[in-house]
């Protein structure tokens, strides 16, 4: 089970609510491109034969439905959307607690992940979803292998890599080194229109607003630009020994040569 | 008649688009500074089912209306004309078999056409005989279970690196310029069949635009599309529809300059200010994107003219050709201004588009057929008969 995310694309222009949210409806949205990895990790393995079935999993509004759509077109059986009015705001903890309660209904053998979304950016949800329910967790793998009732990643150190096993079910978060993602086909566009999508609301996986304390633990109390950069200075009109003292004074006042 | 874009044809377009910007672009001016057959992205179009989008689902296609087919041609043109031409040279090849083949040549050769393992041509035009088919002199003579085809084409896109070539030849010279001509389906591989020269182009550099010889080439009479004589009448059914595919070609290439130019304008300052900010600039901006909008709605049409099979298709597709050609020109000409001396160099891709342009105004009919076209039917709206010369 690959768990994605709708995301806003890089190149749209974000705007957002007078509650601090990112207004999704406003943007483009994209599957998180990290995801994009795990997905072509799980079809990977289901074209080896190690995994029987892939199916996605999404929390979000009702959109993120076409984000599930495009996952089916690029391969895999079925998708599940968790989405319910009082999820809106929900930060890493109650997205967490509701794919967790989700997957243990699932009941997957991997539940596999993108090692972080492209907006948040938190990286904890594999950590968080592995801790709460209780599994082993196979984090940032550059692979993913299921060899007979084990998993094993191996993941990438400063000085070479650590291969890391546990025994089936686990909670596992994939790299971008697992291989460029696919393209979807045309008739894998086409096929995705008829796989089965199911949507559940909070009820359907046993939870209350009361679980959730109120959708998060987390306020977001501002959101700013970055800071604009100074405007770039401009070495004209001079002449070209003028010109390289003055680059190279730039430069050695910077530390920089 | 409706012809309105729905949600599939958006989500195949932001596909296509996709994979065009991110796959096909990086290589457009290298396949143009080499004049090399892009083979990578022909597989990746096979792959991706894009050469499939003619051909009916149970022959291994995806049977696209004719509003995606055209969507599919126009967002790869956007990108690079030449890669274009994979995708709607492998309907023009294999039109005839859709059109006029029984359903064992059909069962034969579509779904290895529609796969993309061949690659199909279409053999019509030879020297003497480019507008007017009737000066055909390619010859199939009648040999027991088979005929012997002897002659040779001219201008035939993709005639040296296609697996089966639908060749137009006469069959009765005798019965006098249409009326004496056959369809045939010629494999490449058969002993006498040649491709012994690649034109030299001003665009679509990469597309091997073939001359072909063939020399006593058998071929079974099983290979015959339709009844002797009927060659004509194949052809023009056949270049009818294809035509449309030219016009989605053209609105390609125009938005793909068109889009090139607001992102140059955007940034390029002179006199203190951004292109973008002078009117002059911005009227010529103006003119071109309606200009491509005008010919996209107007191909669309023309696709849904063609889905309906509308006994006037010919008309629609021929308008839409003829306008979509017309503006493709005027606008790449146009970015090219807007670029200046910057887009009459290799280093930006605007004067690869109007070099790539000019093409749609000659092939599968010159602009002045178009016409030809769109003024009979015209007239015979109108009641005016034809009167013979």
């Amino acid at each position: 089970m690959v768990c994605i995310k709708q995301v806003p694309a890089t190149t749209a222009e974000k705007r957002y609510t007078a509650d601090l949210r990112l207004d999704r409806a406003a943007a483009e949205a994209v599957i998180n491109p990290l995801d994009e990895y795990a997905i072509e990790q799980a079809l990977r393995l289901q074209e080896s034969g190690a995994v029987e079935s892939v199916g996605f999993l999404s929390m979000g509004p009702e959109q993120s439905a076409e984000a599930l759509r495009r996952a089916l077109a690029m391969g895999g059986d079925d998708a599940t959307l968790v989405t319910d009015p009082l999820l809106v705001g929900a930060d890493a903890w109650a997205t967490a607690r509701v794919l967790a309660s989700a997957l243990d209904k699932l009941a997957p053998d991997v539940s596999l992940m993108g090692m972080a979304s492209d907006d948040a950016r938190g990286s904890l949800i594999p950590g968080a979803v592995a801790a709460m329910r209780g599994l082993p967790l196979l984090s940032y793998g550059s692979e993913l292998r299921i060899e007979g009732s084990s998993a094993r990643v191996r993941r990438l150190t400063a000085d070479g890599f650590d291969i890391v096993e546990a025994p089936l079910p686990v909670v596992a978060s994939v790299t971008d080194q697992v291989g460029e993602p696919r393209y979807a086909s045309l008739k894998g566009i086409m096929a995705a229109k008829r796989k089965p999508m199911e949507t559940w609301d909070l009820a359907d996986i046993g939870l209350s607003s009361d679980d959730l304390h109120g959708a998060a633990l987390t306020r977001v109390v501002e959101t700013r630009k970055p800071e604009a950069k100074p405007p770039t200075e401009r070495v004209e009109n001079v002449s070209a020994d003028e010109a390289v003292t003055r680059i190279a004074d730039w430069l050695a006042a910077r530390k920089l040569i | 008649m409706t012809y309105r874009p729905t949600a599939d044809h958006d989500e195949l377009r932001a596909v296509v688009r996709e994979l065009a910007d991110e796959r096909v672009a990086p290589r457009a001016a290298e396949i143009d500074a080499t004049s090399e057959f892009p083979w990578d992205l022909k597989e990746l179009l096979a792959k991706q089912d894009l050469l499939g989008i003619a051909f009916p689902a149970r022959f291994g296609g995806t049977e696209l209306d004719n509003i995606s087919q055209a969507i599919v041609v126009e967002e790869i043109a956007r990108a690079d004309a030449t890669t274009s031409l994979i995708v709607l040279v492998q309907k023009l090849g294999a039109l005839p078999i859709l059109l006029a083949g029984s359903e064992e040549q059909q069962a034969r050769y579509l779904p290895r056409l529609a796969s993309g393992e061949w690659i199909a041509a279409f053999g019509l035009t030879e020297a003497g005989a480019g507008s007017d088919v009737a000066g055909i002199r390619m010859r199939a003579r009648r040999d027991g279970d088979d005929y012997l085809l002897s002659g040779s084409k001219r201008f035939i896109t993709h005639g040296s690196i296609a697996n089966i070539v639908t060749i137009i030849a006469a069959t009765d010279p005798e019965a006098g310029g249409r009326k004496g001509l056959s369809a045939f389906i010629v494999e490449a591989d058969s002993p006498g069949f040649s491709a012994p020269r690649l034109e030299h182009k001003m665009g679509i550099r990469g597309s091997p635009t073939a001359e072909l010889h063939l020399d006593d080439v058998r071929v079974p009479v099983a290979n015959r599309l339709g009844a002797e004589g009927e060659g004509f009448a194949v052809a023009m059914a056949t270049l009818d529809r294809s035509r449309l595919s030219i016009a989605a070609q053209a609105v390609g290439i125009a938005q793909g300059a068109l889009d090139f130019a607001v992102g140059y304008a955007a940034q390029r300052e002179q006199f203190g200010e951004r292109l973008a900010d002078m009117q002059g600039i911005q009227f010529m901006l103006a003119d071109m994107a309606s200009g491509v909008e005008a010919a996209r709605q107007l191909t669309y049409a023309a696709a849904a003219a063609v889905d309906a099979n509308a006994p006037d298709l010919a008309y629609w597709t021929s308008s839409a050709k003829l306008i979509a050609g017309d503006m493709a020109m005027r606008v790449t000409t146009d970015a090219v201004q807007v670029l200046g001396g910057y887009g009459y160099v290799t280093e930006y891709p605007v004067e690869r588009m109007m070099r790539d342009a000019k093409i749609t105004q000659l092939y599968e009919g010159t602009q002045q057929i178009q016409r030809m076209i769109v003024a009979r039917q015209v007239l015979r709206r109108a009641g005016v008969s034809r009167q013979s010369r």
